[in-house]
């Protein structure tokens, strides 16, 4: 799945070597397509099939953390502000729809606070369209702002992870703070319906199911197809020496930008259908704590692989629910644990693992990417 | 005028436990290039020292145990937060040398056991810590400004043990040692500095000030398991913002900070003022990527 620079060197692929690879890529798409989308809902409870929905919204976001991580060596540690975005984007909506079936003008939360009309950057969202647009562009565009001021001034390493950070902190404490106009702690929940289709009910949490399962295959697909592209090359040349780039004639600071905005994007489509199937959205959802969880997944999975912060989304996820159903009291315990051991015995994540094994099995003299190298250039910060 | 002194007041005791939280963490990162996401929980534990060593004393003196305590609690929070630093960084850090994201993941993954020991040990439930009796109280200034004695103690700590820090980077010879390996790693090797053991004594008296700090938290409010976790942002922004390794930038940012989060939610509110801070912080940033204080390249 891997393709580093070194091995798309040399023969220029035929037509039937072509056809191949593109075999070999569609595979895992059609196998999570029918594990997914098939098999899972018929042998899942209704109650499992909603958290393994939900953990689908994890993985892509785990997707796009991957393509700026694993590929362009940037960690974010702030994508729950675009998880985020995304979600209370669809959310506003969902509110203004349930106030409106109840025959108010404006959500409920803000007639307790005293507020009797709505915002003015609510009112966009009564608009259906609209908030979907804004599910993808408002992180987009915000997180290409953001980069580009970030990246224009070689903000990089653990100085960027450290800034997105404290954006995760200060969107969630706004979001707190501004109850008023946001739900505050309580986030924003209890909406009844999208697309006229009553939310509570099992046929309806079935099409959202689905509906994320489809999102995650083309998110899949998409990230595939830019990794491949000759600008997937360039980011992962940035990841592995990224002066080299700039000193070649590339804008490292937009290609790093719009790598981050179409994460960002990716992340917001995450939050709209997690607000949906998980029926909350709430700054717990978004500050420091989940947004560094994210990342768990990828390291767990394989950064620099595609398919691992697939796996890594669902085993962690499935692993947490467990662990936390099993020993409520001391389960943190081990999800501490699972952070030390990722990163200390399988730098690579368990695809990083699989691969490398399957490598050697077929005793392949074609050199892989250790770890260290894969994740980081290690020479500034 | 009082609410403005009392404001400048608020903002120089904040950014004063601040300033002790990242001046550790300023060093730590500038030699090692590590993110120690459980620097606050070092702070944690130093605060449960304090609750500890109060349980003890009162326990053997009965209430004049609850008075002298403290005095015992400040060097005991500094040598037990510094032990456990000297063990993370010897048992994990060391093994992710040159990967500052994965520290970064391995340290968190850290903090989360860390909470959840104390959680275990001391129940989920905050726990109080009594001030001692000669600290209550304050002087007051004019009608509505007073200035707590607990928050004048605490500068008069964080002064302490700033000055300490200075005269041990500047003056000893291990903290001679320490700037060598700062500035040249493998130079300083060759020349007979064993740079592992900087290594260590670093981290430990990293560790060593944030428990300091959270015995000084401990006198200002409840002591609870994620009592480091809202510190830690925070002190990481004035690592950035002073620049790396920079005992001058770490208080110039430390107390701009302070003062900056203060002054900002006077203004507006809260939450607002916070997020200012931040947006200063990235502005500023966009004309000094190196902080304030900037090391010369080599």
């Amino acid at each position: 799945m891997e393709q580093t620079i070194g091995t798309q060197r040399g023969l220029a692929p035929t037509p039937a070597s072509r056809l191949i690879g593109l075999a070999q890529g569609l595979l895992p798409v059609v196998v999570l397509a029918v594990v997914l989308g098939v098999i899972a809902p018929m042998v899942l409870s209704d109650f499992r099939l909603s958290l393994l929905g939900k953990f689908m919204c994890f993985a892509m976001i785990a997707i796009g953390l991957d393509l700026i991580w694993g590929y362009t060596g940037m960690l974010s540690l702030g994508h729950g502000v675009w998880f985020g975005l995304g979600g209370y984007a669809l959310a506003m909506h969902m509110k203004i729809v349930a106030a409106q079936e109840l025959g108010d003008p404006i959500p409920d939360f803000m007639t307790w606070s005293g507020i009797h009309a709505l915002p003015f950057f609510w009112k966009p969202f009564v608009s259906l369209p609209v908030s979907l647009a804004a599910v993808v562009l408002v992180p987009g565009i915000l997180a290409f702002c953001f980069g580009l001021l970030v990246f224009r001034s070689r903000v990089k390493g653990a100085y960027f992870s450290i800034i997105t950070q404290a954006l995760a902190l200060s969107l969630s404490i706004m979001i707190v703070g501004k109850q008023e106009w946001t739900g505050g702690t309580n986030g924003l929940t209890s909406y009844t319906s999208l697309f006229g289709m009553n939310l509570m009910s099992p046929a309806t949490q079935h099409t959202l199911y689905y509906a994320t399962v489809i999102a995650l295959l083309v998110i899949y697909l998409a990230a595939k197809w830019i990794v491949s592209s000759p600008f997937g090359r360039v980011m992962i040349a940035i990841r592995d020496d990224e002066d080299r780039v700039r000193f070649t004639g590339y804008n490292v600071g937009v290609v790093k930008a719009i790598v981050f905005a179409i994460s960002a994007m990716f992340a917001g489509v995450a939050g709209a259908l997690f607000a949906t199937q998980v029926g909350i959205i709430s700054p717990a959802d978004i500050a420091i704590v989940p947004s560094i969880e994210f990342v768990l997944l990828v390291a767990v999975g394989g950064r620099g692989t595609l398919l691992g912060p697939i796996i890594g989304a669902l085993l962690v996820g499935g692993a947490r629910s467990a662990l936390s159903e099993n020993f409520p009291a001391s389960w943190q315990f081990f999800y501490g644990a699972l952070f030390v051991g990722a990163v200390l015995l399988f730098p690579a994540g368990l695809v990083g693992v699989v691969q490398q094994q399957w490598k050697r099995w077929r005793g392949k003299s074609s050199k892989i990417a250790t770890p260290a190298s894969m994740a980081v250039s290690t020479e500034e910060v | 005028m009082d609410i403005v002194l009392s404001q400048l007041f608020n903002g120089l005791s904040y950014g004063s436990i601040l300033l002790l939280v990242a001046v550790g963490l300023a060093f730590s990162f500038g030699l090692m290039n590590v993110i120690n996401m459980a620097h606050g929980e070092f702070i944690m534990v130093g605060a449960y020292t304090a609750y500890v060593l109060e349980q003890v004393f009162t326990g053997a003196l009965g209430p004049a145990g609850a008075s002298i305590y403290f005095v015992a609690a400040i060097p005991v929070a500094f040598v037990i937060a510094g032990i456990m630093g000297m063990i993370l960084e010897r048992t994990l850090i060391r093994r992710l040398y040159g990967r500052p994201l994965d520290t970064l993941l391995a340290t968190w993954g850290v903090s989360l056991l860390l909470q959840q020991g104390a959680r275990s040990l001391f129940g989920a439930q905050n726990v109080q810590v009594t001030v001692p009796n000669w600290l209550r109280g304050g002087i007051d200034v004019s009608g509505q400004f007073t200035m707590p004695y607990s928050r004048l103690f605490i500068l008069v700590l964080v002064t302490a043990c700033v000055a300490g820090v200075y005269y041990y980077i500047g003056k000893t010879a291990a903290g001679r040692r320490m700037r060598a390996v700062m500035q040249n790693r493998e130079v300083a090797n060759a020349l007979g500095v064993d740079a592992p053991r900087v290594d260590m004594l670093t981290f430990g008296l990293a560790s060593g000030l944030a428990g300091i700090a959270g015995c000084a938290l401990a006198l200002l409010g409840s002591v609870g398991p994620t009592l480091g976790t809202k510190w830690i942002v925070d002190a990481f922004l004035v690592v950035i913002l002073g620049g790396i390794g920079q005992l001058v930038g770490t208080i110039v940012a430390a107390l701009s900070i302070g003062w900056g989060n203060v002054i900002l939610e006077f203004f507006s509110t809260a939450a607002l003022g916070k997020v200012l801070v931040f947006l200063i912080v990235i502005a500023f940033l966009q004309f000094r990527p190196a902080g304030i204080v900037s090391r010369r390249g080599r």
